[in-house]
């Protein structure tokens, strides 16, 4: 039994942690609202209760399993870019200027659109990579930066060039359908984005832990001086892994807009990138494990915009919420007593043996 | 005689589920030098933690001066007199040797001012004291690593410490400061204090200690007076079983220069001159050794031979091909391999498995790899392969490197490098802080590169190990060669010291090549 909680302690701590999280949101929920029971059932049930709130999650998902991969490539190699968020916009921003200026049988342009996004995030990406790579400056702080960069270079794209006048709304002009995703559920928006993603994670997955690039990725990532010194080009690695953070990235962007609002929506910033972080933290950097980590963090999500719109709970308690349990799934030292005195007594049970 | 100390069935279990110390027991008799041996990972290091508050038992007590006493940090154990010099020191580097000796009970001017004149006065009089000479106003940083050590002791001594522990405190030392050291140590206990010493060296231990204890495996194994102990029962008890000591014979199969070094030199970001047109060959079927006291430009010379830094001026052949501008790995491709100084640093990613780290080099080539896939069979039969011929200790290829103890995180790195059998072996600091055992191997394989016409450049701040394997030796010192030694019959590590701590030279070396 012992030997069992040592060996998924991680997965356990995370369980636990999970249901620390929602014992505190019961008990904040009942001190807030009016209706306690009510709004509960609409936080905790809420996306299971309507066929359309439970495509919601896996429409959410889809862009967030594509940024957490994109993460999780970058942090597997120690290299701390957060800038899935800008990658993601900006690349949507000129697939959307390309697909809505181009026409074509679907069968290309599916596939192209695409690509023009990946490749422009990637090339947005590209941009920390070689500042760290070259002149050491940091990645975490550029990429951060080059975030706002691109978010107002996308909105003056779509604002300036790509407007819809028509549209009563700021948003571009609609896609021509042959640049449409598929939607492949009937009265749903769920779209070809989420096998997109299904088959991405699994390709990182083989990628990271199965080929000789995924090798140099990981171990530039356990020790950048072991990984020098044993012949591996850093410079390289550096760069690429950020390249293909920003492709990743920029290709879940590209997929939420191809297959669900079929326009370019965003005045604001769809914040994608960061619930990315969110899920490679709590997915340890695995790409199968972004997968559940993504769904967990997406129900969340629309279980706190149907508690929101169904009940007297704000906003703002949602994130609270949120918040608290990814805080106690990230913190390393939570339940390490615990685990420290399995430990012990399992080492003294061996020396006795 | 009074015990000072006693520990009684000390229990320490580390977090990883290591083992350090179980029913560990030891007493130290007043006014006696005690010395604890054992071979690295035998838990000497943690036994000392304990008692000076650094780490926490889990189960034990600490009697001081008959007394139970329960030592939660290093503070505790200062205000009972107890007192501790670490293997790494741990000075400030840019203040003052009185700064350092008061730091935390400085004398002070209104308060808040240190008081520079008095802070010399009180290192002048503990000097004068325990006749410890060290000079008040040079930094830290200025100082020979000898007369830093006696710094160390000397701020003990100031917060009124009787008993004195010293984890290693030869290992940094040549041999005339080590003879410093051992005189300055009886000096103490002639004033009464009582010393425990910590070491892996046996001359050493029977040349200072009065009683001996022994450690293996995070036991006790005898407490005894050190008279009745040879050498030879010493490393018997620490080791289990019997180890030679005799100096490998010299190789008789010299070849060729194989590795070429000329006119090298380096200068660093901060505009020292840390190699200074350096010259030498490596033939085949050699161990050339480099003996020098650390940080004299030998961790800069491996590097640059490894192709991770890039020297200021000079050449480097490996059989007359340029390395300068290599790549590491073009170089590794060349037939170089680099056992690095700091094997943690460079050698290992701990937090991988030994399979990732046995494949470093290799991974990309044929066997293990086909096109971009790797083949994770061929890996872990190969890491099988490596960790059974290499004697290593884990359980499998999928153990986690950092799991393992010193000693076989050092036989990953070594298998790792010669595995290949490469022509040209950089050994930097091979055996440091591993046990008997480990080092024994170490040496051996060393050794069989070299009769198999395989050359070796030995770099090393133990002497004894230079000695021993070395077929030719030269000396560094503030880097350039100052001494060169052929025929190894006939040098003791005292020929060597002078040289090493820069008061002697050979005029005739400099800026010849030795071959």
């Amino acid at each position: 039994m012992e030997k069992f909680l040592l060996k998924y302690f991680t997965l356990i701590r995370v369980i636990i942690a999970i249901a620390i999280g929602i014992v505190i949101s019961v008990f904040l929920i009942f001190l807030i609202s009016r209706e306690p029971g009510f709004s509960l059932r609409s936080f905790l049930l809420g996306p299971l209760l309507t066929r359309s709130r439970f495509a919601h999650v896996f429409e959410t998902a889809s862009p967030i399993i594509f940024c957490g991969l994109a993460i999780a490539v970058a942090f597997q190699a120690k290299q701390f870019n957060i800038g899935a968020e800008g990658s993601l916009y900006l690349g949507a921003a000129v697939a959307t200027a390309f697909a809505v200026s181009t026409n074509m049988p679907a069968f290309i342009h599916i596939p192209l659109v695409l690509l023009v996004g990946g490749l422009t995030g990637a090339a947005w990406s590209f941009i920390p990579g070689i500042l760290k790579a070259k002149w050491k400056a940091s990645e975490l702080v550029s990429s951060l930066m080059l975030n706002y960069v691109a978010y107002f270079l996308g909105l003056y794209l779509i604002n300036f060039h790509f407007r819809d006048k028509e549209a009563g709304f700021l948003v571009s002009y609609q896609f021509p359908e042959t640049a449409w995703l598929p939607r492949f559920i009937p009265d749903t928006r769920i779209h070809y984005g989420i096998i997109l993603a299904l088959v991405a994670a699994v390709l990182v997955y083989y990628f990271l832990y199965h080929t000789t690039t995924g090798y140099e990725i990981r171990s530039t990532g356990f020790n950048d001086r072991f990984a020098r010194y044993g012949g591996i080009n850093v410079f390289k690695v550096i760069i690429l892994c950020q390249v293909i953070l920003g492709f990743l990235a920029a290709i879940g962007g590209t997929t939420e807009i191809m297959g669900i609002h079929r326009r370019f929506v965003w005045q604001d910033s769809p914040g994608y990138g960061w619930s990315g972080i969110i899920v490679a933290i709590i997915g340890r950097n695995h790409p199968l494990l972004i997968i559940p980590a993504s769904f967990f963090l997406s129900y969340m999500q629309v279980g706190g915009r149907v508690l929101n719109l169904m009940s007297d709970v704000p906003a703002e308690m949602i994130t609270v919420i949120q918040s608290i349990i990814i805080l106690l799934i990230t913190a390393e030292a939570f339940l390490s007593q615990w685990k420290y005195r399995i430990t012990l007594r399992q080492a003294e049970k061996g020396d006795a043996v | 005689m009074d015990n000072i100390l006693e520990a009684k069935n000390i229990l320490k279990v580390y977090e990883n589920g290591v083992i350090a110390n179980r029913g560990v027991s030891v007493s130290v008799e007043e006014n006696t030098i005690h010395a604890i041996v054992g071979e690295n990972g035998a838990g000497k290091t943690t036994l000392m933690k304990i008692i000076f508050g650094i780490e926490q038992a889990q189960e034990g007590k600490i009697f001081f001066k008959g007394s139970r006493v329960s030592i939660r940090s290093p503070n505790d154990a200062i205000q009972l007199g107890i007192g501790m010099v670490h293997q790494h020191l741990m000075l400030a580097p840019d203040l003052t040797v009185a700064e350092n000796i008061v730091l935390g009970n400085e004398p002070r001017r209104a308060r808040i001012f240190l008081d520079t004149d008095r802070a010399g006065e009180i290192t002048r009089q503990v000097s004068e004291d325990y006749g410890l000479q060290a000079p008040p106003d040079k930094k830290i940083k200025d100082l020979p690593i000898g007369v830093r050590q006696r710094v160390e002791i000397l701020k003990a001594l100031f917060r009124n410490a009787e008993l004195l522990i010293l984890d290693e405190p030869t290992s940094v030392l040549t041999p005339q400061e080590t003879e410093v050291l051992f005189k300055t140590l009886r000096n103490l206990k002639n004033q009464g204090k009582t010393i425990i010493f910590i070491s892996h060296r046996l001359n050493e231990v029977k040349q200072i200690a009065d009683r001996v204890t022994i450690m293996r495996d995070a036991r006790v194994i005898d407490t005894r007076d050190a008279e009745e102990l040879t050498e030879h029962d010493i490393a018997h008890l620490m080791v289990g079983r019997d180890i030679s000591f005799e100096r490998i014979p010299a190789s008789t199969n010299l070849g060729a220069p194989l590795l070429s070094v000329r006119n090298l030199s380096y200068v660093d970001d901060e505009a020292i001159l840390v190699l200074n047109k350096f010259s030498f060959d490596v033939r085949a079927g050699e161990i050339l050794g480099l003996a020098g006291v650390v940080g004299n430009g030998q961790t800069e010379l491996v590097r640059i031979l490894a192709g991770l830094l890039q020297p200021s001026e000079g050449e480097i052949a490996l059989r007359g091909e340029a390395l300068i501008g290599l790549s590491p790995r073009k170089i590794r491709e060349k037939g170089l391999c680099h056992i690095p100084e700091d094997r943690m640093e460079d050698g290992v990613a701990e937090e991988t498995t030994l399979e990732e780290n046995f494949i470093l080099d290799r991974y990309y080539k044929q066997g293990f790899s086909k096109g971009i896939r790797l083949l994770w069979k061929n890996i872990s039969r190969h890491s099988a392969e490596l960790i059974a011929k290499f004697n290593i200790l884990a359980p499998s290829g999928k153990t986690i490197v950092s799991s393992l103890s010193g000693g076989n995180i050092q036989k990953v790195v070594v298998a790792r490098e010669l595995s290949s059998d490469p022509d040209m072996i950089i050994a930097a600091q091979p055996t440091r802080g591993i046990d008997v055992g480990s080092e024994e191997m170490v040496h051996r394989l060393l050794r069989e590169a070299r009769d198999r016409g395989r050359a070796v450049f030995l770099v090393s701040a133990d002497l004894d190990e230079i000695l021993k394997l070395s077929t030719r030796v030269i000396v560094i010192y503030n880097g350039e060669i100052v001494a060169h030694f052929q025929d190894m019959s006939k040098v003791r590590a005292e020929d060597l010291g002078p040289y090493m701590l820069g008061v002697q030279r050979e005029e005739a070396v400099s800026g010849k090549v030795p071959a």
